[in-house]
């Protein structure tokens, strides 16, 4: 009953409850808080918060346990932006 | 910088420790002054079943790790080495005069020798249980840099942006002693100017637990951890484990002098040799003779002579070497009985602190050549009659004592069979 309560959850969030809670995700590893203001769907994770490329694979793993989602390598390989990686969300959370 | 002909003189200019009577410099200064023990009995031990209960371990409230690491650096951080050699490394620094300022120059005039055993054993268990579990994507990306040996140095060198050699060295107990004479030629033969030099070590049962199957950790006195670690005593029963960093910021004196900066003492020279496990010497046993050579040859290297000795911080864990390292220093100086220099362990009151035993001691003996005393052996109102055979018991003085220091001679030794030692002197022009 817990999983299938979770997953009614899940499927009705929407782009903005998912980028709210991916703002709360990266905001440990930003280094340009200016960037970080200005989020929005085409933040570049590297580019415009300066975050440690070595960081990318911590978020994935927080995006996992926040959402409850696993995300496969080739995947991952796309999480580079708001846009992209909310778009993973979506799809991994709807399979 | 092009190798100087003329060898420079080498100064010390900031010292930082992190020891399990102590955290920061006044308190540790305060503590050895008063001979205040840092030994506490750990329940965690008795419940896995170690014979030895009390070890020295530092303590640090959860908002002052804030004060040296950020928030980021603290996420899935769990590698006490890392963290006790960064707080060490950082108060060198600052004492010595530098800021720490997240975008500074970068500075190529200065680097990082800090040593330690293991790195982050608590984080390399974490990321064995997680392997093993078929969980490998979990480690993120926290697991390699407080696992690898010179994660210590890599932590240093990037908060403190410093540019010449960066790195971590490992021999055992001599590990922090060997981190100084390491900087110390390198700032000698004119390839630094300055050099954060150092060691730590882990506060962890998975760090202390060979040592207690080797049935060398004392384990008679659970009940009773302060009296626990008694090296030179008739009643000693083996070393109590301990944990730390210290760290002691090396400078050219003439870079030391152009600054205006505090000197603390000078480095004179020193020695580091090994008995290559031949003539009684073994994988965890010292060969005698090459102790005593390296002691010579520090003093040699110092230019200084035995009789100009006046105190001696000793290795003296507690096991039954102690008496053996005594005969050495009587033999290698040719000074015995009364004739013999001041003698004392601070292990008596942080207990062995392993890999960054070397590095907390040259800690403590630089301390006693600023302010001029020697500091207590605590423990040690027994003196074991094979010590007391070799030297005066008015030598291991029980009460601090305040004395003109001019020359301290400090050393190391380590299994592998390999040595280490020191010559600091108080300084003058």
């Amino acid at each position: 009953m817990g999983v299938y309560s979770l997953k009614n959850i899940q499927i009705n969030m929407t782009k903005e409850d998912i980028i709210s809670k991916l703002t709360t995700i990266v905001k440990p590893y930003v280094q340009n808080e200016e960037g970080f203001k200005n989020l929005n769907e085409n933040t570049d994770f590297i580019n415009d918060l300066e975050i440690n490329s070595a960081n990318l694979v911590d978020i994935i793993l927080d995006v996992e346990d926040e959402f409850n989602i696993e995300i496969d390598n080739d995947s991952m390989e796309k999480m580079l932006s708001v846009k992209a990686t909310v778009e993973v969300i979506q799809t991994k959370m709807n399979a | 910088m092009k190798s100087a002909e003329v060898k420079k003189r080498v100064v010390i200019t900031g010292l930082g420790v992190v020891a399990p009577n102590g955290v920061g410099l006044p308190a540790f200064t305060n503590a050895i002054k008063k001979g205040v023990s840092g030994i506490t009995y750990h329940q965690n031990l008795k419940d896995k079943g170690f014979s030895c209960c009390i070890g020295g371990v530092p303590t640090i409230l959860e908002e002052k790790k804030l004060e040296y690491l950020t928030p980021l650096q603290l996420r899935g951080f769990n590698s006490t080495s890392i963290l006790y050699g960064c707080m060490a490394g950082i108060d060198a620094w600052k004492d010595a005069g530098f800021s720490v300022k997240e975008h500074s120059e970068l500075d190529y005039d200065s680097g990082i020798i800090f040593g330690t055993g293991t790195s982050g054993i608590e984080k390399l268990r974490e990321a064995i249980y997680k392997i093993d579990d078929q969980n490998v994507r979990r480690l993120g990306s926290t697991s390699v840099v407080q696992t690898m040996a010179s994660g210590i140095s890599a932590y240093l060198g990037g908060i403190l942006g410093l540019g010449n050699q960066v790195t971590t060295n490992s021999s055992a107990c001599t590990t922090g002693t060997e981190a100084l004479l390491l900087g110390f030629e390198r700032i000698k033969n004119g390839k630094a100017k300055r050099m954060l030099v150092g060691s730590s070590s882990d506060s962890s049962l998975y760090t202390w637990g060979g040592f207690d199957a080797m049935r060398v950790m004392s384990y008679k006195h659970n009940k009773t951890p302060e009296k626990g670690s008694r090296p030179m005593s008739a009643s000693a029963s083996g070393f109590v484990p301990g944990s730390g960093a210290g760290a002691l910021v090396l400078e050219s004196l003439e870079s030391a002098l152009e600054r205006n900066a505090t000197i603390y003492a000078e480095v004179l020279g020193g020695n580091i040799n090994s008995g290559g496990q031949r003539n009684g010497g073994t994988l965890t046993a010292p060969n005698s003779e090459a102790v005593q050579k390296c002691i010579a040859e520090a003093l040699l290297d110092s230019g200084v002579s035995s009789l100009e000795i006046d105190v001696i911080n000793g290795h003296l864990t507690a096991t039954s070497k102690d008496s053996l390292e005594i005969e050495n220093w009587t033999k290698a100086l040719q000074r015995s009985g009364t004739n013999f220099p001041y003698i004392n362990s601070l292990k008596s009151m942080v207990g062995h602190c392993l890999a960054a035993s070397g590095a907390i001691e040259c800690v403590a003996s630089v301390v006693q050549i600023k302010e001029q005393f020697v500091f207590p052996n605590i423990n040690c109102d027994d003196v074991h009659p094979e010590v007391s055979a070799l030297i005066s018991k008015d030598k291991i003085p029980t009460q601090m004592i305040d004395k003109n220091i001019t020359i301290l001679a400090k050393a190391s030794f380590g299994f592998g069979d390999v040595n280490g030692c020191i010559l600091f002197k108080k300084y003058s022009d």
